[in-house]
């Protein structure tokens, strides 16, 4: 049936974005700082919208989406993170750009996709809202065009994307003329009865599909795009690519591999382990090299992907309780990373506003000319680092516990040892901000009231889930069990 | 509510306070230094009420866990289960004793940093969080607390030790940071197995340590799984060959984070090791003993040495805390009730001790800008009383009767001498080594003739007395009068598994 109803938070931001590029068509020379504020209100519109919608009987679009609580708790979280991300481009794309309509329309698209990645069911639908997000981004990316850097990173995810996306469909594909079926209940039913002649091409298509989502995560080796996607993108796209699109490309991955996949899960389980430890080390150790604080945010983001792909290899070695318990801890962990993420760069845009310096040598003194910014900016790196009060204490914390079986204790160590690593490179930020003196010129400064307040409520946010975790966590709970009712667990191979 | 319950309180506002005094910290004018050293005084004479209440409410013939409190924090959700994670609070014995320890350092700590006046408010903030965070991991007795508040005791003296540090302290700052943090991620993978194992879904400690004696953990399982709690905690605890953090991080320490530092943050590692490791594992504990045994008394025999060779105020206290530190470990190694109440009497002594030897060579640092031995000489004509305290730490130290030394390395020597004789005679070899490096500094810096350049040194100054003074009485109490102390604590580590009396 085609129940036109279960989309209607989306109907509001589609609406939003139309309106708003009609806005700029119509008054070319409004103040695009209002176009800022018309999409947080469209946000927040959105969001309000789909409030009603948790608990609600779970709606199935003719097989293709679903919404049910998972697809609310990414909608909320979409609706959020577009609203912050709007607020923080107010000033620096008003100073940077003359035509902004297309970059907040684009900003809504993208979060669209990024719900409609959690509410796909079927793999061809997935695929479209993936691309969706993805054609967002490549703009979005490239959206400064007299900075050479910006264009090249624009070009640069453009060409890998399209790599990444050939491979996803070889990848559908396959599993397609496997199983016979697209969906993911018809693809787990097909994967639980075929022969064991199969096996490669099995793997093959998992794989592919892995190589595909993985790239779109940047997952290690898939990750070559995102550090100079990262610093070549506007400070608030930066922002918005390493919280938006992480959340959505791991809710398509918990819906498809617990949907579907996991019928299959001794194929490929090694192979995710593999790519989690191989992640996390990678983009650990290359972080401590960088100098650019975007690059610095990439690489660890790449990590912070590593310790989340852990609870996917968890779901592939546990039970169903186990998957369960790891998938819920997972998009805990997905929140408080994104509210520190989030914080991070309204300090850093706000630093960025006044100084125009994005090198971590740039934040010299900061402790002294701007306290609070540097105490935002420690809150959410100690965060990112496991540190306790913060969001990411707690939240990794139960991650990994939650994700720890019998054969993945060496991979949960490894990531305990990661996140070790970690904390060396956020001290030499730390380090830049309050063992230094600032630069001579530099004197004491006040953020804008706009991001300075941001900054404080994600603060707080931050310390709230920390200290609290216990209501972020339930709805991630109840979000996952919606998962689990039509979860493909009960279904298993029998070689 | 009960009167034990009504007692958690004391300990959760012993947490509490710390905490809150760091964020009204937050909120003070920088620029207003006089209302930032009153407020953490007073906020210290309180903690150091409340810690000797907590001490002497500890009734020695009760419970061994007293004071319970415990507030649900997240449960029946995901994994976890009935009270899943709970801000569970409580003292045995040797906790009790340590919350002692804590007030009595960190006020002491605090009227050393008196005269502080570069960044004071930051300062206080980061001490207070510190604090916060030695309180939580002695009263939790719940894993997830206990590591959330180890760690928040370790991070900050990052910044104490970068921005109010001396001699390198860039370096000491991040080697002494990293190999810390670097030691919890081994406690962390010991957390995680340990709670998987189990198969509750709670991080309750009791309830983990009830589970244990009805054999969840089967010995393979704890012998492998001991050495991670071991080692991680032992990094804080000094073990050697792990412990080389220490005289880094001391040396350049400002002198209040020394003396807390040293006085009880190393007590959070041996802490761990019975919490933890004996507590949790006993049968991997007694299987992993005499490796411990061996690297304590390696320790106190290398770090004893090394402080004969140094010449530097602290790096000696620096290696002389390694040295100790080791006495603690081999207490700890004999797994009898003698030895055991040994090293937790050595980390109360140690503790107060080394917080006393660091005020001194701090109040010496600030006049003469060098700590090097060999550029003093009868400064005892300059200033007596700080000689005189010297001699009682320097005495402490050695193990004289009648000061706390001697009845902690006493338990020790005859616990060790019980088990493993040979060790007992090594420690007893190290214990006569530190009597040669306290000998040979009171005789080149103390007398002999003064050197003219340090005719104007001023005496310590009356702040700086009162804390000297409370040290100094804390070493006498346990020196002359231990019977309150080892009544407490006999109960408590004759119930720990595995103990023998």
């Amino acid at each position: 049936m085609r129940d036109y109803t279960l989309f209607i938070p989306e109907y509001i931001a589609v609406g939003s974005a139309i309106a708003i590029l009609a806005a700029e068509l119509i008054w070319p020379r409004i103040r695009k700082d209002l176009l800022a504020y018309a999409t947080a209100v469209g946000a927040v519109a959105w969001l309000i919208a789909a409030l009603p919608y948790i608990g609600h009987t779970p709606g199935d679009f003719q097989g293709l989406l679903r919404t049910d609580d998972f697809t609310t708790y990414f909608r909320i979280l979409a609706a959020a993170i577009v609203f912050v991300v709007a607020l923080l481009s107010a000033q620096y794309m008003r100073e940077r750009t003359s035509t902004a309509g297309e970059y907040y329309g684009l900003l809504l698209i993208g979060g669209i996709g990024m719900v409609l990645m959690s509410a796909s069911s079927e793999l061809l639908t997935a695929y479209i809202s993936l691309e969706l997000l993805s054609f967002s981004l490549y703009i979005l990316v490239g959206f400064l065009k007299k900075d050479i850097l910006s264009n090249e990173a624009s070009l640069k995810y453009i060409l890998l994307g399209a790599f990444s996306s050939a491979m996803l469909l070889y990848g559908i594909s396959i599993l397609y003329g496997l199983t016979g079926s697209t969906t993911y209940e018809g693809i787990a039913e097909g994967l639980a009865e075929r022969g064991n002649d199969t096996d490669a091409a099995a793997i093959v298509g998992i794989m592919l599909i892995i190589a595909g989502v993985g790239f779109k995560v940047s997952a290690a080796p898939f990750h070559m795009w995102a550090p100079d996607a990262y610093e070549g993108a506007p400070l608030p796209i930066t922002a918005f690519l390493s919280t938006a699109s992480k959340a959505a490309g791991f809710a398509l991955i918990l819906r498809l591999f617990t949907g579907a996949l996991i019928v299959d899960a001794v194929e490929w389980r090694a192979a995710m382990a593999a790519l989690a430890a191989i992640t996390m080390t990678a983009g650990n150790l290359i972080a401590i090299q960088q100098t650019n604080l975007k690059r610095l945010v990439a690489y660890s983001s790449i990590g912070q992907v590593g310790y989340m792909l852990v609870v996917i290899a968890a779901i592939g070695y546990g039970d169903a309780a186990t998957a369960e318990d790891a998938s819920a801890a997972l998009l805990l962990h997905l929140v408080g990373y994104t509210v520190a993420t989030l914080a991070l760069f309204s300090a850093l845009i706000a630093h960025y506003n006044r100084t125009g310096d994005d090198s971590i040598a740039g934040l010299r003194g900061l402790a002294e000319t701007q306290p609070f910014l540097a105490l935002v900016i420690t809150a959410s790196l100690f965060s990112f680092a496991g540190l306790p009060f913060f969001a990411g204490f707690a939240t990794k914390f139960l991650m990994f516990q939650a994700s720890t079986t019998d054969e993945l204790l060496w991979l949960v160590g490894l990531a305990a040892a990661n996140s070790f690593v970690s904390l060396y490179y956020y001290l030499m930020v730390m380090r830049q901000m309050y063992l230094f003196e600032p630069l001579a010129g530099l004197t004491r400064f006040r953020p804008s009231p706009l991001l300075g307040g941001l900054a404080g409520i994600l603060l707080l946010g931050l310390v709230f889930i920390g200290v609290y975790p216990q209501p972020a966590f339930e709805a991630a709970d109840g979000a996952v069990s919606a998962l689990f009712e039509v979860s493909a667990t009960g279904l298993v191979r029998t070689p | 509510m009960g009167f034990d319950e009504a007692q958690g309180y004391v300990l959760l506002t012993t947490l509490a306070l710390p905490l809150v005094v760091a964020a009204t910290l937050l909120f003070v004018p920088g620029s207003q230094k006089m209302a930032v050293r009153y407020l953490s005084a007073i906020n210290a004479s309180l903690l150091l009420g409340l810690s000797i209440y907590v001490f002497l409410a500890y009734q020695a013939g009760g419970d061994p866990i007293q004071m319970e409190l415990r507030w649900a924090w997240i449960e029946n959700v995901g994994f976890l289960q009935e009270n899943g994670i709970s801000l569970h609070l409580g003292v045995d014995g040797i906790s009790a004793l340590m919350t002692l320890l804590t007030g009595i350092v960190a006020f002491a700590g605090t009227l050393v940093a008196w005269k502080l006046e570069y960044r004071t408010k930051d300062f206080f903030i980061l001490m207070w969080i510190l604090i916060a965070g030695v309180y939580g991991t002695f009263f939790a007795l719940d894993l997830f607390f206990f590591f959330f508040f180890y760690e928040l005791a370790v991070v900050p003296l990052y910044l104490l030790i970068g921005i109010w540090g001396s001699t390198r302290k860039e370096y000491g700052a991040m080697k002494l940071t990293l190999m810390l943090v670097g030691g919890s991620v081994g406690i962390w993978i010991g957390i995680f197995a340990v709670v998987h194992e189990a198969g509750l879904g709670t991080f309750d400690l009791p309830t983990l340590w009830a589970a244990g004696e009805s054999g969840v953990f089967s010995p393979n399982f704890q012998k492998a799984i001991f050495p991670f709690f071991a080692i991680g905690c032992g990094v804080l605890a000094g073990l050697w060959p792990l412990h080389t953090w220490s005289p880094d991080g001391h040396m350049s320490a400002p002198t209040s984070v020394s003396m807390v530092h040293a006085g009880v943050l190393m007590k959070l590692g041996a802490f761990g090791i019975i919490r933890l490791g004996i507590q949790i594992l006993p049968d991997g504990a007694e299987f992993w003993m005499p490796a411990l045994l061996v690297l304590g008394t390696v320790g106190a025999l290398y770090g004893a040495i090394a402080a004969l060779t140094q010449r530097d105020f602290k790096l000696i206290s620096g290696y002389s805390s390694v040295s100790h530190m080791g006495f603690v470990l081999i207490g700890l190694a004999t797994l009898n009730e003698i030895g055991m109440t040994g090293a937790v009497l050595q980390m109360f002594s140690h503790g107060v001790m080394t917080a006393l030897v660091f005020l001194l060579i701090g109040a010496l640092y600030d006049q003469a800008h060098t700590r090097d031995l060999s550029d003093f000489g009868g400064i005892a004509k300059v200033m007596p009383l700080w000689v005189v305290a010297y001699v009682v730490a320097g005495l402490a130290n050695v193990g004289l009767p009648g000061l706390s030394g001697f009845t902690a390395e006493f338990h020790i020597f005859v616990g060790a001498f019980r088990t493993y004789p040979i060790f007992g005679g090594l420690a007893i070899l190290a214990a006569a080594i530190a009597a040669a490096y306290m000998l040979r500094m009171f005789g080149v810096v103390f007398f002999g003739p003064l050197k003219p350049r340090w005719r104007d040194l001023k005496d310590i100054s009356p702040i700086e007395a009162i804390a000297a003074s409370l040290l100094i009485v804390s070493m006498l109490a346990m020196g002359l009068w231990w019977a309150p102390f080892t009544d407490r604590l006999a109960p408590t580590i004759l119930n720990l598994p595995g103990v023998t009396s």
